[in-house]
């Protein structure tokens, strides 16, 4: 049938006049939107309008380059990528958006979790972001990234992007022998240059990660589709280190593993002289789990590790030889102190685009702003009205925040009384817990111990100290620094600092902790991070040795002076004493000296 | 005559107006849900809360866009009053949940520069069959397949369309064990402004026990494809949905393309460049275009799909393909690809005369055969009676195998 142009033609006016007839009616409809979808945007103007005040635009010098970040405390504690303020120096420029441009100091670094810790000054009631809980994130969330990319706001008014978590729990290589992104989240939200360091957060406006990187491959240094941020929870674990102004270093188990065909990981290497091998870990062991999570292939393991500080105690469950054995191990370094230092960086880490490995180029790529040429102002420039606020001090970022740590936790020993006049000899004795009477006698010279019929003495002079009473880990050398600590405080060690904070024996609460070493003694000092109350210590006599775990409970008064009343004392899974302080006597030096 | 005109024309758009206002106060829910569902670009309620741009300027956008489309339907309407209700209530971590286990991570040949060694497919029936693009991963005598909950399966190509770029895979799983997989009957409705998720491997980050990348866009257009593949151009040139999310990936091609309550639109297609303007393309092909070959291969009853193109060149004549003896070559993925023998079809003419998978082609007919195109024109020019003769290399052997070019059904 062939249809008349007449036809058509009044068919077509007839269209257009209904079209006009209703056009009247839908643009109503649709401007006034269905009400959910106007909630749904008031909602997320609400949120943006929230948590906008609490990004964080970082510059370089001269403006040339720079980054993203986020507040976290009033205060003006803000994280970054280390990647966006390194090489900028202690000192630099961050912008918020009320448009003021701050002064902020470098406080704390982690090359391998590639985040940094500043501090904004002037300011005692910045707008801090709530941190979430990244581990709740599931795919398919929404998500804010906010930042500076492309350094395009000139009024530090952070722009925003919109998108959907992709990927939970992701694996990212180093780039170079940093920057690993281990227990990652993936979004499709845009991640461009000048976002590194900058907050993603959750759609209620909680933030779960900060952005780092993302993965370019073939369109040049700009969003693909697959940003990664660190999870803000392994940052929690950092944290109180990273405030302390350290160059922190992750953890690693002191063995290698390996997927074995009926998909259980099996301990392939280990190191003697590692905490898991003193716990009964071996070669040909398989991991059952590791800080609490179920372990199903290499890759996840490395996951789980790599969000953790090294010098942690975490649980550990394996199997040997059909047997299943759960153990808290201490956790070693992952670099050498010598790697993290500043002078030993190496090149820039930069990630070959084109791997070896003959992966096409899809190694993730930072998403950093250029720097500013390294070269054309070398000096440091301190501002003078903040310049109180950096110290220098090989493996730290920052020592003046260090020191202000260390008088943090030890004003809580000045509670438990003078202990300054106190340098003489000290006695203390009473019963351990089996019914044991004990006596100590605690000099400059010498430690003596006396319990159970046996004698065991440790001098002082021209020694390091050996592992008094045998299989204790070197009680007697422990009880020493803790008279040290008492009386002399941190200056009487030849290095001293506060490490931050880790769960007590890899279960309890967080405490916090200070490492004192007197040549190669170290000594680990534990303090409630409640009421500040000395929980207990660990002296291990070298690096690798078994420790001597010291854990208080109670405090006793002797004429003014307190002392922990019950001393747990135990090395590895033997229990030495648990020794109960009854009566304690602290001569002068005077006395001492004259005798 | 003028006047007679305009008249019935009165008549008419007075009645229809009618006709729609009768309409609208006889069947008012239906109606105004219906255009509202419509209008809004099929935002189904409970997508709604996570709706990311502002209202104002996407429902202007969308009166701009569909006014017309309006008009058709409205028409639709009145004449034939049917009710659509596309509202699905389903959130987006629900749909994530259910689409993830049907997505698979392929593990194969590549590796070398710029051909990643990794792609995506996805289940299209419960016994384990997998499509995805016909690529150089496939191109090794087993590929590993990787389940979303970490399972890992050898799988191995039961049978390819290279002008759909598509191929179906085979699990090699036990009897009885059941997938979750897309039915690749439906045909969900979507178009300009539709909501959906993409789900692939892309740069293949979710490289240990873990389910694939989801990202989220809206659809841009559907319009047919107009790309290439380096120097080449895009075998397939039909219709495909362009997204406003990055699906143009590596390793990303055999993902999926969903509506966002999770019914399957189409399969993300290979990485190839937009012919005119050189940028990359984010695209998948319909499902619709896919499935009659996916349920072919799967039934055995498939046969390749003729080239339109490439039927009457009169100066590269392609009277045969080698598909026509039941071989296929390798991808012809860069300039000079070495003419290798990628699959030979059982009970086929070329398996009969004992051809088999990875025998490199040195001569047909006594001329030197250095690329997969030589070869390709060397066959088109064969004629019916002729002998094909091929001298392949078999590890260190040299084998000549012989058959005879029949006539082609028509």
């Amino acid at each position: 049938m062939k249809l008349s142009p007449l036809f058509l033609e009044s068919w077509l006016i007839a269209l257009v006049a209904v079209s006009v007839f209703f056009s009247g009616v839908l643009s109503d409809k649709l401007l006034a939107a269905e009400p959910a979808v106007r909630e749904a945007e008031l909602k997320r103007v609400e949120v943006i309008e929230r948590v906008a005040p609490t990004v964080v635009a970082v510059f370089a010098k001269g403006g040339a380059g720079g980054g993203s970040g986020v507040l976290i405390t009033k205060d003006g504690f803000a994280l970054t990528n280390f990647h966006v303020v390194d090489g900028l120096g202690p000192f630099m420029k961050c912008g918020l958006n009320d448009g003021v441009l701050y002064d902020a100091v470098l406080v704390g670094l982690d090359p391998t979790g590639d985040v940094a810790l500043i501090k904004l000054l002037g300011r005692e009631d910045f707008p801090p972001a709530t941190m979430g809980d990244s581990d709740k994130v599931e795919i398919g969330d929404w998500t804010y990234v906010m930042g500076n990319p492309f350094l395009l706001a000139t009024d530090f008014a952070p722009t925003v992007t919109y998108g959907i978590v992709s990927g939970t729990h992701r694996y990212q290589p180093p780039a170079g022998t940093w920057l690993e992104y281990t227990d990652c989240i993936q979004v499709d939200t845009s991640i461009n240059p000048g976002n590194s360091g900058g907050p993603l957060f959750h759609a209620s406006g909680e933030l779960i990660g900060i952005n780092g990187r993302g993965s370019f491959e073939k369109r040049g240094r700009v969003n693909a589709g697959a940003g990664y941020a660190i999870s803000i929870n392994q940052i929690k674990y950092f944290l109180d280190q990273l405030k302390a102004g350290r160059v922190v270093d992750h953890a690693t188990l002191g063995a290698t593993v390996t997927t074995q065909n009926d998909g259980s990981v099996t301990v392939n290497g280990i190191l003697e002289t590692s905490d898991v091998f003193r716990r009964g870990l071996r070669s040909g062991d398989e991991l059952v789990s590791f800080a609490g999570r179920p372990i199903r292939s290499v890759n996840q393991f490395k996951n789980i590790l790599g969000i953790y500080p090294k010098d942690w105690m975490l649980p550990i469950v394996f199997r040997h030889d059909g047997e299943r054995r759960e153990i808290h191990a201490r956790l070693r370094g992952l670099h050498t102190k010598s790697e993290l230092l500043p002078d030993a960086k190496p090149k820039k880490p930069r990630p070959k685009p084109k791997g070896k490995d003959g992966k096409p180029g899809d190694k993730p790529e930072l998403p950093e702003m250029p720097k500013a040429d390294p070269h054309a102002d070398a000096k440091v420039v301190i501002p003078e009205r903040w310049k109180d606020l950096f110290v220098a001090k090989a493996g730290f970022a920052n020592y003046r925040f260090n020191q202000l740590e260390q008088e943090r936790v030890l004003a809580s020993l000045k509670s438990l009384g003078d202990f300054a006049s106190a340098t003489g000899t000290w006695r203390l004795n009473g019963q351990s817990t089996t019914g044991d009477p004990f006596e100590m006698t605690v000099s400059a010279k010498g430690i003596g111990l006396e319990i159970r019929d046996a004698a065991f003495f440790q001098q002082l002079e021209d020694t390091d100290g050996a592992d008094e009473p045998p299989g204790t880990g070197g009680f007697l050398i422990g009880v020493h620094h803790l008279r040290l600590l008492l009386s002399k405080g941190p200056a009487a060690f030849t290095d001293s600092y506060y490490f931050g904070s880790e769960p007590l024996d890899g279960r309890g609460v967080l405490v916090d902790v200070l490492v004192c070493s007197l040549s190669a003694v170290e000594s680990r000092w534990y303090f409630s991070r409640s009421s500040g109350v000395l929980t207990g210590f660990d002296t291990r006599l070298h690096e690798d040795a078994e420790a001597c775990v010291v854990r208080f409970t109670g405090l006793a008064d002797f004429a003014g002076k307190r002392l922990p009343q019950t001393w747990m004392v135990r090395s590895g899974e033997k229990e030495f004493a648990t020794l109960r302080v009854e009566r304690a006597e602290f001569a002068a030096m005077k006395k001492e000296a004259g005798k | 005559m003028m006047g007679g005109n305009w008249e019935r024309l009165c008549g008419k758009i007075g009645r229809w107006l009618f006709a729609a206002r009768s309409k609208v106060t006889q069947t008012p829910p239906s109606l105004s849900r219906w255009l509202k569902g419509f209008c809004t670009t099929q935002i189904a309620k409970s997508d709604v809360e996570q709706r990311p741009f502002s209202t104002e300027t996407s429902s202007v956008g969308v009166v701009l866009l569909t006014r017309d489309r309006c008009v058709a339907r409205i028409f639709v309407l009145l004449t034939l009053i049917v009710v659509v209700s596309p509202v699905h209530a389903q959130s987006v971590r629900d749909t994530i949940g259910v689409t993830q286990p049907k997505i698979v991570k392929i593990f194969g040949a590549g590796g070398r520069t710029s051909l990643a060694a990794y792609g995506t497919g996805f289940f299209v029936s419960p016994q384990g069959h997998i499509a995805t693009v016909w690529s150089h991963v496939l191109d090794a005598d087993v590929v590993g397949v990787v389940l979303a909950d970490g399972r890992r399966f050898t799988a191995k190509v039961l049978g390819a369309e290279p002008q759909l770029a598509l191929a179906v895979l085979k699990l090699n799983a036990a009897d009885g064990l059941e997938f979750p997989f897309f039915a690749v009957n439906e045909t969900p409705s979507a178009g300009m402004g539709t909501r959906v998720l993409g789900f692939s491997n892309m740069f293949n980050v979710a490289a240990g026990d873990e389910p694939v990348s989801v990202i989220h866009g809206v659809i841009a257009s559907r319009t047919n494809l107009e790309a290439r593949r380096g120097a080449f151009e895009s075998p397939y040139t039909g219709p495909v949905y362009v997204v406003d999310a990055v699906t143009n990936n590596s390793g990303a091609a055999g993902g999926v393309l969903t509506t966002r309550d999770g019914r399957l639109l189409g399969m993300i297609g290979q990485e190839l460049r937009n012919s005119k303007s050189n940028t990359w393309v984010n695209y998948a092909i319909p499902i619709t275009e896919l499935r009659e070959s996916i349920q072919q291969i799967i039934s055995g009853k498939f046969t390749a799909k003729r080239d339109p193109n490439e039927d009457e060149t009169a100066s590269k004549p392609r009277r045969y393909k080698p598909l026509d003896f039941g071989f296929l070559l390798v991808p012809d993925v860069v300039d000079r690809t070495p003419a290798f023998i990628d699959l030979v079809q059982p009970e086929s003419p070329a398996a009969k005369a004992g051809l088999k998978a990875d025998d490199l082609v040195l001569f047909i007919n006594d001329e030197l055969i250095q690329t997969c195109r030589v070869m390709q024109d060397a066959v088109g020019r064969l004629e019916s009676g002729d002998r094909l003769r091929l001298v392949v290399r078999r590890g260190n052997e040299l084998v000549t195998i012989e058959m005879s070019v029949l006539k082609k059904k028509e």
